[in-house]
């Protein structure tokens, strides 16, 4: 028989936490090899490249996902003082503005199919909008299925200790596809 | 606060039942869908014999077909029907087989069968956890892997046949269906087979990079760390840096060949048709999988160099010559590896300053290899070697390592390499290098840990067996490969009888399939000690091999948790053999420097002056007795 002690205990949790980050750096590497793609692509002839104005639409999501990262770290402080109803409202209003991301984000592809901008392109430059916004729509997708399970646990009543890990985890992970959107909304730009 | 407090101890009660020891575990728990670290380290091993047992048949009927490309086979149309239709292996067939192999061996083999392996078992046993950071994630890594291995074999059962477009699936024979048979549904196989394989290598090495950083027993600081561990740790980070870019790679590829989208295509025509796809590059392909592809190599044989590092360092009875150059050399050639993946397109109109510049990257790796290298050789010098089969399969690695390393530096040679690009040259360097090596670092660990994941020895006069015809074997199929390369003959070319120059090496190619027979039939020794010596092999004592690492100071009977009680404390790093003035020449890195006053020395303690102090006063209370020096 095998006693295992808190701190035993809370090294598993941190072991657990630190995978989030390491999926973080692969995640990450799977974008700088796309837009290093880009990169590569484009260079290769002068009849490539973006070409085309970036919809409006993105700038609204932008906004939006910035929001929802300050909705999301007050759901991770409330949780942390014990105050769960509010917790909660803040993990369904990040939830919310997750979604209304994900419109923004159809929108904008819809903008850009009006411009002619189609995925099916002879110039992939224009294709790779598709695949840097859809690669990024997959990790939104992910991370509100976080949210949901964060959620849940308040709802459940899990051990405060699991709560904080969710929420840690879930808000972690939240706050990295943040900055990776706006990494990838500043590289388009630049490539306008 | 009230409520926090009641809820600590709900987890801690819940956690308390879920890892009882005493728990009844059932059959599916136990050997199926099992969270123990050694369990699916065993799933790993043996799921990547059976592939490693198939790509060796299929290299074996390739090299039928080389070795005797005008002659008829009867028996082959019984096994293989349409494949070999008449006896001779048909041309789409034989690329299958080529592409099958390398996929198989390069990552089924060489990626999980060795990391998922030894990095399951080893990780946690020899850092002192009861198991890794996630044994859930790590559970769901080995049957991605198992699914990934399904799915490539159901290939062999389509009508087109598997993917034929040689392991790197260049696109455009990957990227459109119909450019030939196996660029069907082959393909697609070979892509949704793949797409698990990577889930399940990322999702292991995220496991083996927290485990390590997170998970060390007390006093295991990172530089008490066997060598082993070291090259576990870096080998997953060269995973979580590599595999996502793959991921991209082939997401690109599936938008390719499924929804008209044209990254990697341009200027095509099929059967006299021309395609609507332009302006894509297939150098992008090249780019992107070579960024991988080449890490890949790493990943493949710095496990192999770990394991050879601590079975050298055990046999030779010797600590390991240069610890801190092997850890620094790991880390040279972790960092390397990804900034040389342009020496596999020197021929695609690559800038030929670019091309001056991974020629230099790549030489520079030839450092840390060659400080690898002369440690292991160094280590062996003058040690009281015992001669283990584990022992001659590392020796074995680092003959292999220096024949292939050799040829690496013509090939990494931007203007040798006009020549000797896809020429046999490469067949050899690779398969010598990285192929060999790693399979031998592979075969080395298992004869090594054998006893300690069945708790039984192999068999040593099998084992020897084993080695020198394998060994004997490899060298007489890859050495003759340099001279063909040499010559010029093309890789992947399904019969040399078209043309005129290549006509003189067919009684080579004869020769190279009948050693190819050899080595296989030689497996067939491992195969029977392997799984007889699982049943009936003689059992194993608790330590047999004398080793210091903290792996063995757990019972023979693997218990779930490894340690019956609590985890041991280490206090000393795992390489004292044969120290100076110590009774026996091992010393555990669980004993601690009080229990060993008459063999430590000074820097032992890390300019610690209390034990410093201690041990001066110990040495001045107990003088070294005089011996009869003076007799000579």
């Amino acid at each position: 028989m095998r006693q295992i002690s808190s701190e035993q205990y809370k090294q598993n949790l941190k072991a657990k936490k630190f995978l989030i980050w390491l999926f973080i750096i692969s995640s990450f590497m799977m974008f700088a090899a796309l837009t290093s793609g880009f990169i590569v692509y484009t260079a290769g002839s002068a009849e490539r490249g973006l070409k085309t104005i970036l919809p409006q639409a993105f700038k609204y999501s932008s906004a939006v996902i910035i929001i929802s990262s300050i909705t999301m770290h007050l759901a991770y402080l409330s949780g942390k003082r014990l105050q769960f109803s509010k917790q909660k409202l803040y993990l369904i209003i990040t939830i919310s503005l997750g979604f209304l991301f994900t419109y923004f984000q159809f929108s904008a592809w819809q903008t850009l199919t009006e411009q002619g901008v189609f995925f099916v392109n002879y110039n992939a430059s224009q294709s790779f909008v598709y695949i840097f916004s859809g690669a990024h729509l997959v990790h939104i997708l992910a991370g509100i299925i976080m949210l949901f399970f964060a959620l849940a646990g308040v709802y459940q009543n899990i051990p405060q200790v699991r709560n904080i890990f969710r929420l840690e985890v879930s808000s972690i992970f939240w706050h990295f596809i943040d900055i990776l959107w706006i990494y990838l909304y500043v590289f388009l730009l630049l490539n306008q | 606060m009230a409520s926090t407090a009641i809820h600590d101890t709900a987890v801690l009660h819940h956690h308390d039942h879920g890892h009882d020891g005493h728990h009844k575990e059932n059959f599916i728990t136990k050997y199926i869908f099992s969270q123990d670290h050694k369990m699916i380290a065993k799933q790993f091993l043996i799921t990547g014999i059976i592939m490693a047992v198939i790509a060796m048949v299929i290299s074996v009927l390739f090299r039928l077909q080389l070795g005797w490309p005008d002659k008829t086979f009867p028996l082959l149309e019984t096994f293989l029907g349409g494949w070999a239709e008449g006896g001779r292996i048909k041309p789409d067939f034989y690329l299958a087989l080529v592409t099958i192999h390398g996929t198989m061996m390069v990552f089924f083999v060489l990626t999980a069968g060795l990391s998922g392996t030894f990095s399951n078992l080893l990780i946690p046993l020899q850092l002192g956890a009861r198991d890794m950071a996630s044994p859930f994630l790590n559970m769901l890594s080995y049957w991605f892997f198992f699914t990934a291995c399904v799915i490539m074999m159901a290939s062999f059962f389509t009508a087109t046949g598997p993917a034929s477009a040689g392991w790197t699936v260049y696109p455009p024979l990957s990227a459109l269906p119909k450019a030939i048979s196996g660029s069907g549904i082959g393909m697609t196989l070979w892509l949704v087979s793949m797409t698990f394989f990577i889930a399940s290598s990322l999702i292991g090495a995220l496991n083996y990079i927290s485990t390590v950083l997170n998970m060390r027993t007390k006093g295991m600081d990172m530089w008490k760390m066997p060598l082993t561990i070291w090259a576990f740790f870096l080998t997953a980070i060269i995973g979580v840096l590599s595999f996502p870019v793959l991921v991209s790679a082939v997401v690109l590829l599936i938008f390719d060949r499924s929804f008209g989208t044209s990254f990697y295509l341009s200027d095509i025509v099929i059967a006299g048709q021309v395609l609507p796809n332009q302006g894509g590059s297939p150098i992008l392909w090249e780019h992107l999988f070579w960024f991988l592809g080449h890490p890949e190599v790493y990943i493949v044989i710095m496990p192999a160099l770990g394991i050879t590092s601590e079975v050298i360092a055990t046999n030779s009875r010797k600590p390991i010559f240069g610890y801190h150059a092997m850890v620094y050399s790991l880390i040279g050639i972790t960092v390397l590896s990804f900034i040389v993946w342009g020496h596999h397109m020197f021929v695609t109109g690559m800038n030929p300053f670019l091309g001056g510049v991974f020629m230099i990257t790549t030489l520079i790796i030839a450092v840390p290899s060659a400080v690898k290298t002369f440690n292991y050789l160094a280590t062996l010098w003058r040690g009281n070697i015992r001669f283990t089969p584990a022992m001659l399969f590392a020796i074995g690695l680092v003959s292999f390592f220096i024949s292939g390393g050799l040829t690496g530096i013509f090939l990494g040679n931007a203007a040798l390499d006009i020549n000797l690009h896809d020429t046999y040259f490469v067949v050899a360097h690779f398969h010598l290098v990285m192929g060999s090596a790693a399979i031998f670092g592979m075969l080395c660990g298992v004869y090594h840990w054998f006893p300690k994941m069945f708790g039984r020895l192999m068999d040593e006069k099998l084992g020897y067996l084993h080695f020198w015809l394998t060994f004997i074997g490899a060298y007489l199929v890859f050495f003759p490969m340099h001279f063909m390369g040499l010559d010029g003959v093309p890789r992947r070319y399904y019969a040399f009888t078209e043309f005129e120059f290549m006509k003189e090496w067919l009684t080579v190619n004869t020769f190279i399939t009948w050693a190819a027979i050899l080595s296989a039939l030689a497996q067939v020794a491992f195969l029977w000690n392997f799984f007889y010596s699982i049943f009936y092999g003689k059992k194993s004592s608790q330590n047999p091999w004398q080793s210091n690492t903290i792996e063995w100071t757990t019972p023979v009977e693997r218990i779930h948790g490894n340690w019956p009680g609590e985890i041991p404390t280490v206090y000393r790093w795992p390489y004292d053999y044969s120290k100076p003035g110590h009774h026996e020449d091992f010393i555990s890195q669980v004993t601690p420097f009080s229990e060993t006053m008459s063999s430590n020395l000074p820097h032992d303690f890390e300019g610690n002056p209390e034990a410093e102090r201690i041990q001066e006063e110990w040495i001045k209370n107990n003088p070294v007795p005089q011996k009869a020096t003076e007799e000579v």
